[in-house]
């Protein structure tokens, strides 16, 4: 059990319009958790830069923010995965547009590449913004793999700090694992049946993570659990946008080769589309 | 265990019933497999042998219920241009390998194939084909044997129609006097809704009248049959040449391109002619069973190959006749069995007499088919939707006249998908969002609940068909496209078709997020875009509401004259279950709406075969359970029915009731008990109405036409005093 996911949060900033609300966001976060901010620019170090941070970090100075900025010229991947490495970064904040051009789909933008190299936790942010947003609802996979009992423990941590509501824990079933192909009534009413099935093992299976995890957690929270049929990895980014989450909490894709970059899966679909903030544990 | 031996039971039970309408069905199928065969410039026998071949494979070996195979409408376009192109005996191979495609089709689950054709283009090559057969036989009809082109054949027909009136050879026009009195047949045979001619379909009297001609002459007029001898149909062989004469098949042509091109024509045609039929018949089935599509493609393919092989043609699952063989109660697959041997007996018995049948009067059924197929009130249908969907349909309907049918359907995908993009103004939002998997289900406390992303065509229609599929039609499912952008005329076609299905089988469909959705006509199948909606027109009303109307207020009844296709409360009536409501209008109900009169449209048969009816009917909603019933007027056509496994209940002390009504129900005893003195004597005293009860609401209706406003009111009265006389 780990008490505390996140000892260290870092954030890539460029100095755009977006900076303040990004900054704002990773602040909060920081504070929430607990945890020391690494600021991190691609870039040399000048006077009026910093002052720029200071003046906009000079908010969380009563709430005494731990912060650190780092400098360092070169190529914007190399230099943020470095320096996270580095600084020992958990969880890395980044701030997506909310829609990516048809053509980066294939190139990959710098936020896709560090996504899919980042060897800590990531957080993708669409809607950063200066005023806090409460977050009320956060999903969370419930998929069949080891990572997976980690995955709902930190988002029932995230769920007790950040003070939501309701958790919804999201089985998806594949496919395949419905073995019967609906035909006629007959082979419908056993599809049914192996579908029941198939609900209440994924629902003994997520009651079980649940009662591992400490009550302090659970108690103050509504938890749901929702079987859905579906594409993994893309269909729980459907449901959370129907369901109104505010964070959709997944474990990172166990690998990614070239081939899952031409042919979309998982995760890769929900980079296409973010649905919500989404927080991807390593 | 026990579940199995009911099932053999009810199988016994009904098997009157099957063979009987297995009988209807023959008496269609003869005629119009011989003309279907002849149409496509095969030998006449091939239809036959494509009918039994299909319907004794196809019912012991395929997955739909009430449906019946043989050779097809649709088919006639591409066997004309196959076995113009290749000859008959390449042909049969050409129809061979159809059928392992088919099979092979089957076996690789791709029954949803028809499911990415849009519905316009589907229609405009039907209506190509419809053209296709009217436009080369409606010569043929009039006596007049020409050769020309697709296109040229139907500039030709008011040539045709001019030179009729002055043939020289008194032959040629006692051929054109028979094709036009089939026609004529044809046409007006729905129109007349008289239970002693209605027995015998009208292909069927058709063929007995001019049996019964060509014997008048011979036998009493003592001189040869006036019309002349090269328009009478030849070459059917006697049932033993049949098995004996096997055609040769011969496969020289497999190595070229127009073969194979054949082949994949064929394939197609009979794919989508049989998943259309099979959809359709599904809707109309009284069991409410759900087809199991890829086996009967197996099946349909195995019977084409098999047909193929004895000269035959190609076998699919046809519409018309298995509509008859559901309003004649058929309930399982043994009628399309006893379809089979029916024709296998009308062959083996009067194979000589089939030669007496003039070619013309046979051609007249296939341009009414084809003029079903073409039909104006489509073209009307389909502009009703949109405008764009005309242009898809003339697209596909000129490039299949001029081309050919895969260049013709190709086209109608492709001119649909250019209307999308042109409509939303985007590209990006098709092939961004092609690929991915945009249907999310998952269930709710109590209802499924699909949500459908990006935009829904008939390009990934099959995704949400799939979802929606493995829900048991008895559920509730909402669809809801809140996320949708852009959803197409097909994919609202097929909903409503879902919409329909659930409602029959006591489930619930709806359909949400489409409010905000902007469209060019105000029909519910057009295509839907996300923008502002457009506002409502009110038409204005008829004399014979405005009639009504007054009734209304003399009365003191409530009018409303507005179509109201929320008609559940008729769908448990034994009456409806192998009809189609499509909506009530002019309702007329007094204040509680316990009486409540109301014209009502519905459909007998789907698709082709389709006959609107409209009626006034009245319902009376009683406070009390009562016996489910059905009372009618004893007739000959019940004596008939009584031989298919009905069983008139009769009442004691009443023979004069008895005699002259025909009662039907499950629960005799509790029938029995209803029927008392009092409401025995209502019936005998007052005039004859179809009365029906299902439990806990009567349905009482005069002729099968819409009542006039005297008829109204004697419905009306009558009605209220029978409620008075039963609670």
């Amino acid at each position: 059990m780990i008490q505390k996911p996140f000892k260290t949060i870092g954030i890539g900033i460029a100095f755009s319009p977006n900076l303040k609300a990004n900054l704002y966001e990773a602040s909060r976060l920081a504070l929430f958790f607990e945890c020391k901010l690494v600021l991190i620019h691609v870039g040399n170090e000048s006077e009026d830069k910093t002052e720029t941070l200071e003046k906009i970090l000079n908010t969380f100075k009563k709430d005494h923010l731990e912060y650190e900025v780092i400098f360092k010229p070169g190529d914007p991947v190399d230099v943020i995965l470095s320096a996270s490495e580095e600084k020992k970064v958990d969880l890395l904040i980044i701030g997506a547009a909310k829609r990516e051009k048809l053509f980066t789909y294939y190139v990959g933008s710098i936020a896709r590449k560090i996504t899919r190299k980042a060897k800590c936790s990531l957080l993708l942010l669409i809607n950063p913004s200066i005023e806090r947003l409460p977050c009320q609802h956060i999903v969370v996979n419930g998929l069949e793999d080891p990572k997976t009992e980690q995955t709902i423990e930190t988002a029932f941590y995230i769920g007790l700090k950040l003070k939501a509501e309701k958790l919804t824990i999201v089985e998806e079933i594949k496919q395949n694992e419905i073995t019967v192909n609906v035909d006629d009534d007959k082979s419908l009413r056993k599809t049914q049946i192996v579908k029941e099935r198939l609900r209440n093992r994924e629902r003994s299976r997520i009651n079980h993570v649940i009662e591992h995890i400490p009550e302090a957690f659970t108690q103050n929270i509504v938890v749901k659990s929702q079987p859905i049929f579906g594409t993994q990895g893309y269909s729980i980014g459907h449901y959370a946008q129907i369901a109104r989450a505010d964070l959709l909490v997944m474990n990172a894709p166990t690998k990614m080769t070239f081939w899952d970059r031409l042919f979309p899966h998982d995760i890769e679909h929900i980079l296409t589309e973010l649905p919500t903030d989404v927080l991807i544990i390593q | 265990m026990s579940q199995k031996k009911n099932n053999i039971k009810t199988f016994f039970q009904t098997l009157p019933k099957n063979i009987f309408s297995g009988f209807v069905v023959s008496l269609i199928a003869l005629p119009l497999g011989l003309g279907l065969a002849m149409a496509s410039e095969a030998p006449p026998i091939a239809g036959v042998i494509a009918a039994v071949v299909g319907g004794v494979l196809v019912s012991i070996l395929g997955g739909s219920n009430v449906t019946i195979a043989g050779p097809g409408n649709g088919l006639v376009g591409v066997l004309l241009a196959v076995i113009g192109t290749l000859g008959i005996e390449s042909a049969y191979a050409a129809i061979i390998c159809s059928g392992a495609l088919l099979l092979i089709l089957g076996f690789l689950r791709l029954g949803k194939l028809a499911d990415f054709f849009p519905s316009s283009a589907i229609q405009g090559m039907l209506a190509a084909i419809g053209l296709i057969i009217l436009g080369k036989q409606f010569h043929i009809m009039m006596g007049n044997r020409i050769t020309t082109d697709n296109i040229s054949y139907l500039l030709e027909i008011p040539n045709t129609i001019i030179s009729a009136f002055s043939y020289n050879n008194q032959g040629l026009t006692f051929a054109m006097l028979a094709g036009v009195i089939s026609l004529i047949i044809m046409l007006f045979y729905s129109k007349i809704r008289n239970k002693y001619l209605q027995l015998i379909p009208a292909p069927m009297w058709i063929v007995l009248l001019s049996i019964g001609f060509s014997y008048y002459f011979e036998l009493v007029l003592k001189q040869p049959n006036p019309i002349a001898a090269d328009y009478m149909i030849s070459g059917i062989p006697a049932f033993d040449q049949i098995i004996s004469e096997l055609p040769t098949v011969s496969f020289s042509k497999i190595g070229s391109l127009s073969f194979w091109l054949g082949v994949v024509s064929l394939t197609l045609i009979a794919s989508i002619e049989s998943l259309l039929s099979i959809k359709a018949v599904d809707k109309l089935d009284p069991e409410k069973r759900r087809s199991n599509v890829n086996r009967d493609l197996k099946a349909l393919g195995l019977a084409t190959v098999g047909s193929g092989f004895l000269g035959g043609l190609n076998v699919v699952t046809v519409i018309a006749r298995s509509s008859v063989n559901v309003n004649n109660g058929g309930t399982n697959r043994s009628s399309n069995f006893f379809h089979a041997t029916f024709l296998i007996i009308f062959i083996a018995l009067f194979s000589t007499q089939l030669t007496r049948i003039p070619l013309p009067a046979l051609m007249a059924i296939l341009v009414y088919t084809g003029y079903k197929l073409a039909s104006p009130e489509n073209i009307k249908k389909i502009f009703r939707i949109g405008k764009e969907q005309l242009i898809i349909f003339f697209v596909t309907l000129l490039v299949t006249l001029t081309i050919g049918l895969i260049q013709g359907i190709l086209s109608g995908v492709i001119i649909t998908f250019v209307l999308h993009i042109i409509i939303n103004k985007s590209f990006s939002l098709f092939a961004r969002n092609l690929m991915k998997p945009n249907v999310l289900m998952f269930q709710e406390d109590r209802n499924y609940y699909v949500s459908v992303k990006h935009f829904c065509s008939f390009l990934n229609f099959y995704k949400l068909k799939s979802k929606i599929d493995a829900v048991p039609e008895t559920e509730d499912v909402i669809v809801d496209f809140s996320l949708c952008k852009f959803v197409d005329h097909t994919v609202m076609e097929n909903l409503n078709n879902y919409q329909e299905l659930f409602t029959k089988r006591g489930g619930h469909f709806e359909v949400l997020g489409l409010d905000l959705h902007d469209t060019d006509s105000k029909h519910p199948f057009a295509l839907r875009r996300l923008l502002p909606v457009p506002n409502v027109i009110k038409n204005s009303l008829t004399r014979r509401q405005t009639t009504i109307e007054e009734l209304a207020k003399d009365y003191q009844l409530n009018y409303v004259q507005k179509k109201e296709r929320e008609t559940h409360f008729l769908d448990s009536f034994l009456f409806f279950r192998t009809k189609k409501i499509n909506y009530i209008y002019n309702q007329l109900a007094t204040e509680n709406e316990t009486i409540n009169a109301f014209d009502i449209e519905f459909s007998e048969g789907e698709f082709i075969a389709k006959e609107v009816i409209r009626s006034t009917m009245l319902h009376i909603k009683l406070h009390k359970s009562i016996p489910e019933f059905t009372l009618d007027r004893e007739g000959f056509l019940e004596k008939v029915y009584a031989f298919a496994g009905f069983k008139d209940i009769p009442i004691k002390n009443h023979t004069d009731f008895s005699k002259r009504f025909y009662l039907l129900g499950e629960d005799t005893n509790a029938i029995q008990e209803f029927f008392t003195d009092e409401i025995t004597h209502f019936f005998e005293s007052n005039p004859y109405y179809h009365v029906e009860s299902n439990g806990h609401d009567l349905l009482i209706f005069g002729r099968e036409r819409l009542a006039s406003i005297k008829e109204i009111k004697a419905l009306y009265d009558f009605g209220k005093r029978l409620q008075q006389v039963v609670s």
